[in-house]
């Protein structure tokens, strides 16, 4: 269905709040690896490898898979973090790969990320209110110092922070605290998507709640679109109204997270599901485990066909021959790559 | 009276830190018996590592046993030489660990390393130790366990040095393995296969393993009781169905309606646990988890509760001590 939105012309002066808010087509982002003296390339890591996905405005998109499976890579290819490879995104209509960059720059003020520690890469002896300001800077959205401060103010309020605390350092804060500036700093820039990189997963767990909560308030009061990224597929369950499964640099599976969650297509994804651990000792006691063989494939040789049949339990010879494409089971809205779904 | 395994009897730990001193490990008590699976559930800073530590007499060099009893077979630990200690963990107890990477040592092959127990602590000479390696390989389900003991630590993927770890904390058969968040660093499809593991060696050699996690789904699945610990204290206590079932205390009542669960069909907004988990070096007077509890009376911030019985297991709550029932307030969080 996507492809015939691409191939129709779909373009900035067409596009309309109706179509998908991000539409992204064949995407690969591949990593040179280098070996040797000459640092010669010898091999390319396909962290990300002919990806199709939609976001639909106002919707939250799950992305899991397993580490290593090119979910961040995605992620950011979509954001254009990272320049990928190949392919096509398109954001509002507007392909943001073939975009300058006084274009990418307009575009930039519509989007954000909030990362796993918003405080890794930034320097800590700026204070919260530099933090959270900063995007109002690059963007010049404040006219005067004051108006700054005011609108800094502002987005601490809305993640829950006091605004005493623009002038405190970041390591005077706990985890949770933490990533509360990063989401300030995140809508600083009063975005349309924010792609949220497993924003709670170095969080205790008494904390994850909070900002798990915090992200569905602001998605409703600014009509936010989240692709939110994650490991832990209760919460993405949780949080999601589509979740997307990612395999070795290849989405394998999307569908609403309530029917993904109850019949599952993907033997990867039925797998992913049966493995996580529910809190329940009378459920999980009594629940079938669907075991799988063996390690994660190679993102630099990946197996020929379908990438998961070298771990898959119902591999036929057919799965080693062609790779399956994600519209080979087709039930409405739900899609998955594989030959011999679980039904 | 029949002997516990292992049997902690007032523990205290403390670490003496440049900016104090952190009561890491504050009164704690529980026993093990030979093949169980006991959970210590609690978040970081909660003093469920320093207790394992503290039984493995592994502490940082700013930790102490200040006080308290630890008694393994029988035998005091406490009062052991380092040389004494150095013998019981070699053959009796084991402990593995969230990195496996870090316990492995990259210069040597990892069947030597796997074998190297028995030299030192069995006197078994390089050839025959190699040959346990290869059969421990086995048991944990590496697979070309032959070709594998040659290689080095580097070439293993996460969870093929978890069980390379597992394999060396097993290979002089330890009656006592302690497991610190053994699967936390793992994927989810890899820790099913780990955890399926540990169940399998509890069940077939009779060890007893401690199973120390953050994970409520994992001490679910695994573990015969579960203990909770906050602020460096044991909260809750019983067996995992009884304190999932009707949990007594608040913390684990708030921690098992904070996180979302696979199977829950809804989309309601999930039961916060307000505040941030406690600063050990500023702890909150009375009850420790008290600023944060949606059930807390006038009392708990003046005295502290002892662990007492509530419906069939250990809690530390006025308020469940009191008779009320958790699971009854609708409405509270």
């Amino acid at each position: 269905m996507p492809a015939e939105a691409v191939a129709s012309g779909l373009s900035a002066s067409t596009w309309s709040a109706a179509d998908p808010l991000v539409e992204v087509r064949r995407l690969t982002t591949w990593f040179p690896v280098r070996s040797g003296v000459l640092a010669r390339t010898v091999g390319q890591v396909r962290a990300v490898d002919g990806v199709d996905l939609t976001i639909r405005q106002g919707e939250t998109l799950g992305l899991v898979g397993e580490s290593g499976c090119g979910k961040s890579t995605l992620g950011r290819s979509i954001l254009r973090l990272i320049e990928p490879t190949s392919g096509e995104v398109r954001f509002k209509g507007q392909d943001m790969l073939r975009m300058g960059p006084a274009a990418m720059r307009r575009m930039r003020r519509d989007m954000a990320m909030i990362f796993q520690d918003p405080f890794g890469s930034l320097d800590p002896r700026q204070t919260v209110g530099d933090i959270v300001g900063e995007p109002l800077e690059i963007h010049h959205l404040a006219r005067t110092r004051r108006q700054r401060q005011e609108r800094v103010r502002e987005l601490l309020d809305l993640v829950g922070l006091a605004s005493s605390f623009v002038d405190r350092y970041p390591h005077e804060f706990s985890g949770g605290q933490r990533q509360r500036v990063g989401i300030a700093r995140a809508l600083a820039v009063d975005p349309t998507f924010i792609v949220c990189d497993e924003p709670v997963s170095a969080l205790d767990v008494s904390i994850q709640a909070q900002i798990i909560n915090l992200l569905e308030r602001l998605q409703e009061k600014f009509n936010l679109t989240y692709l939110f990224i994650a490991h832990d597929l209760s919460v993405v369950k949780h949080i999601s109204d589509r979740i997307a499964v990612m395999y070795v640099g290849k989405v394998v599976e999307v569908s609403s997270a309530r029917e993904l969650y109850q019949s599952p297509q993907h033997p990867y994804t039925g797998s992913l599901l049966s493995a996580i651990p529910i809190p329940d000792p009378t459920v999980e006691r009594g629940r079938e485990r669907i075991l799988l063989k063996g390690d994660v494939a190679s993102p630099v040789n990946p197996p020929s066909g379908c990438r998961f049949r070298t771990r898959c339990f119902k591999a036929q010879p057919r799965c080693a021959e062609s790779e399956p494409p994600l519209d080979t089971v087709r039930l409405g809205d739900h899609l998955a790559a594989c030959y011999f779904p679980l039904g | 009276m029949s002997l516990h395994l292992l049997e902690l009897d007032d523990v205290h730990t403390n670490l003496t830190l440049k900016a104090g001193v952190v009561r890491a490990v504050d009164g704690v008590s529980f026993h093990v018996d030979a093949g169980e699976t006991l959970g210590i559930v609690g978040e970081s800073g909660s003093g469920k590592s320093m207790t394992a530590l503290s039984i493995m007499r592994l502490l940082p060099r700013s930790g102490r046993i200040d006080s308290g009893a630890i008694r393994f077979k029988g035998r005091e630990l406490t009062g052991f030489s380092e040389d004494e200690m150095e013998e019981i963990r070699g053959t009796e107890m084991a402990m593995i660990f969230q990195d496996p990477m870090t316990s492995l040592n990259p210069v040597y092959r990892t069947g030597w390393q796997v074998g190297e127990p028995l030299q030192i602590h069995r006197g078994t000479d390089v050839r025959a130790s190699l040959a346990a390696a290869i059969a421990m390989f086995k048991k944990v389900g590496i697979p070309e366990a032959e070709k594998r003991v040659a290689q080095y630590p580097h070439v293993f993927s996460g969870g093929m040095s978890q069980r390379a770890m597992i394999a060396m904390g097993l290979t002089t058969s330890p009656s006592l393995l302690i497991a610190d968040e053994p699967t936390t660093a793992l994927d989810v499809t890899i820790q099913a296969q780990i955890l399926d593991l540990l169940r399998n060696l509890n069940r077939d050699s009779g060890m007893a393993t401690i199973l120390i996690t953050h994970n409520l789904g994992v001490v679910a699945g695994i573990c015969d009781r579960v203990i909770v610990m906050y602020a460096g204290r044991v909260v809750e206590q019983g067996r995992t169905e009884d304190v999932f079932a009707h949990p007594e205390h608040p913390y684990t009542w708030s921690l098992l309606h904070s996180i979302p669960r696979l199977d829950a069909d809804d989309r309601e907004p999930l039961k916060v646990i307000e505040g941030s988990p406690p600063d050990m070096m500023r702890l909150p007077s009375g009850c420790k988890f008290q600023p944060r509890c949606p059930f807390a009376v006038e009392r708990c911030d003046k005295d502290e509760p002892e662990l007492r019985d509530v419906r069939g297991h250990l809690a530390r709550c006025w308020v469940t001590q009191a008779g009320t029932s958790l699971n009854g307030s609708v409405d509270a969080g």
